[in-house]
């Protein structure tokens, strides 16, 4: 064993009462972090694969009708008002080819075309809005896996078959098998047949989106051969950003991330995790304090016997290095304490309250990532907390220790 | 006033020449005011004087553990005076024994690690070789028994002894002793010097002791005292082995 661990082991060996209360204090504080981290990146990652279970990464649509004015030659306007044309479904001009160009982006793991439409939904006496999509189902699942959702029924969108939500049924109701006519603008519409039912864990969707085959779409918006949207899903979910960025300058088109549609999401989630963040900085200073100021007091406590160390030949440097080692070691034994205690919490928590389908109320995202950087941390912190006692240290005169130590 | 060698042979093992030391800057005290001093090879000698004559400072600057405030030191022909702290760290770790008065044992090490500590530091990691080195040391301070006794667990006198095996693991050329048998009883006291003088026979390891006591100075081939920050006498020879018993 190198002379330096030898000699921080049996210095904290030495002092097991302060190493056992610093351990303590560390390991509570490591613990702090792996809870608070697993807990809210757990329900971060729940709240965004809610929101992202239902809609993709990027979405790309035609540019906005804009009216516009073309003067005569000598015509002089004196006063004009402009109002905005009700949008209507288009199709993306040229959709094959820009699909290929969005396909060939980089980070662009699926695209699927689509159709988004307002149609009305009828059925006896009752009738209720609707936001229609039609998808091809082959490439429509890369983007949002559907098929998981379903509660009731296969997701079959041949022919005049629907897949709806679960409360649509029920305000409708209908249920599997059951026939809804559906109407768009244009008084274009038909009578459709219930193949499945879903369930998105959201009203809003459950009671108004309805999934129809891309061609059902085509011909109930009539826009035949056409496509309202492209579809984009990537890699890492908040670089979507960058990714709408890089396809809108590539296409030309508009590309939306689901970050900007999701801003006060986001803006939430970013507050949550700055509140996380603020907590734990707070939590390694005061880790970090704490193994500061117990190696403070060893360095004076063993005064005398770093002047006999120097005395008897003992570098300066591995003085220095006696006091990191033993911040290291107090940081790292530390945060397995840490690590052991806050998964135990973490796992405690998520397992005290469970929803209807058995998942946890309070999910919590346990990584050996999460391990890894907590142990990182706190042995880093115990490291650098080890810098001014071991400096300390090593300075010492060894004539002036021995004498006054 | 010079005071030359006496015993030993022609190179001396250590040379001061007018040194000086002063502590404070306001109020400036001399603790050394002009010390020229040599020691031979294998030379066995007390230090002597009253409490504050200056005798734990010259120590402490033949020792590497201070910088005299002028004059010249050499050691084995080297001058230490222009050398780094980490090569008289070098120089105390490969060439110099430390004996200090309350033995200074590091309490979380038994009795052997404590010996083997001085080399152990020097290499890196314990070996064997240390291991035996210190177990031979132990053994021949007569201590073998309390080699993993912690040092808390040991008489005065066998602290003592095992600060001298610790002193003497380097092979140093020169032990310095700090009133090394002032804090032990009549029978203690006679065991460590008879050790001391032992391991200066039989290794001729040069031994410099700072001592108050009478006894022990005569016990010694070459006694100088001290007063007041200067050498005051220098006797050598005065003592037959005889009148050592």
């Amino acid at each position: 064993m190198p002379f330096e661990l030898w000699v921080a082991l049996r210095y904290l060996r030495d002092q097991r009462f302060q190493t056992g209360l610093i351990l303590c204090g560390t390991g509570v504080g490591v613990g702090v972090i792996v809870f608070l981290s697993a807990l809210i990146t757990g329900l971060q990652e729940s709240i965004i694969e809610r929101t992202l279970g239902s809609q993709a990464q990027v979405i790309v649509r035609p540019i906005e009708e804009i009216p516009r004015v073309h003067p005569m030659d000598g015509e002089v306007l004196a006063a004009l008002t402009l109002e905005r044309p009700p949008q209507r479904v288009r199709s993306i001009e040229g959709w094959r080819a820009i699909e290929d160009v969005v396909r060939r982006s980089p980070d662009v793991s699926g695209v699927a075309p689509t159709i988004t439409g307002p149609a009305i939904a009828l059925r006896g006496q009752g009738s209720i809005a609707l936001s229609v999509r039609g998808i091809e189902l082959e490439s429509y699942r890369t983007i949002v896996d559907v098929e998981s959702r379903l509660v009731e029924g296969r997701f079959d969108l041949a022919g005049f078959q629907v897949v709806v939500g679960t409360e649509l049924a029920r305000t409708l109701g209908t249920g599997l098998g059951g026939r809804v006519r559906i109407q768009a603008a244009g008084d274009r519409g038909g009578v459709y047949t219930i193949s499945g039912i879903f369930d998105y864990s959201s009203q809003t969707l459950n009671e108004s989106l309805v999934f129809v085959s891309l061609r059902g779409a085509q011909t109930l918006f009539g826009i035949a051969g056409g496509v309202s949207a492209l579809e984009v899903t990537g890699g890492d979910i908040f670089e979507a950003d960058a990714m709408a960025a890089r396809i809108q300058d590539r296409t030309g088109l508009v590309a939306e991330s689901w970050m900007e549609q999701n801003g006060d999401l986001l803006v939430g989630l970013r507050s949550q995790s700055m509140s996380s963040v603020m907590i734990q900085v707070f939590v390694i200073l005061a880790v970090a304090l704490g193994i500061a100021s117990v190696l403070a007091v060893s360095v004076v406590q063993k005064a005398k016997e770093i002047g006999i160390l120097r005395a008897t030949g003992t570098r300066s440097r591995s003085v220095t290095r006696i006091f990191l080692i033993q911040g290291a070691i107090l940081g790292g034994v530390g945060s397995l304490l840490g690590i052991a205690l806050g998964a135990f919490l973490a796992l405690f928590f998520a397992n005290l309250a469970r929803n209807p389908d058995g998942s946890a109320t309070f999910p919590v995202a346990l990584t050996p990532l999460l391990y890894g950087r907590s142990a990182a941390v706190a042995i880093a912190v115990g490291l650098l907390a080890a810098v001014l006692p071991a400096r300390d240290a090593s300075q010492m005169d060894p004539a002036d220790a021995i004498r006054n130590g | 006033m010079r005071f030359e060698m006496v015993d030993g042979g022609d190179v001396p093992l250590l040379q001061a020449t007018d040194v000086r030391k002063t502590y404070g800057e306001r109020v400036v005290t001399q603790a050394l005011k002009g010390i020229d001093l040599e020691l031979a090879e294998g030379a066995f000698c007390a230090l002597t004087g009253p409490s504050g004559c200056g005798k734990t400072t010259l120590l402490n600057l033949i020792g590497l553990l201070d910088r005299p405030s002028g004059g010249q030191l050499v050691l084995q022909g080297e001058d230490v005076g222009p050398l780094s702290d980490e090569a008289r760290t070098e120089l105390r770790g490969t060439r110099l024994g430390f004996v200090f008065q309350f033995h200074h044992l590091l309490p979380a090490f038994t009795a052997l690690e404590n010996v083997m500590l001085p080399l152990i530091s020097r290499r890196g990691r314990a070996t064997a070789e240390i291991r035996e080195k210190a177990a031979r040391l132990l053994d021949r301070v007569g201590l073998s028994d309390r080699a993993n006794y912690k040092s808390t667990d040991l008489s005065g006198g066998q602290k003592q002894r095992v600060a001298i095996a610790r002193a003497l693991v380097i092979d140093p050329v020169l032990v310095l002793a700090d009133e090394p048998t002032g804090n032990l009883d009549t029978e203690s006291t006679a065991q460590v010097m008879d050790l001391l003088e032992s391991f200066n026979h039989q290794y001729g390891t040069a031994f410099l002791l700072v001592t108050h006591e009478d006894s022990i100075a005569r016990r010694c081939r070459r006694v100088v005292h001290m007063v007041d920050g200067l050498i005051a006498s220098d006797q050598s020879g005065s003592l037959s082995p005889a009148d050592r018993t």
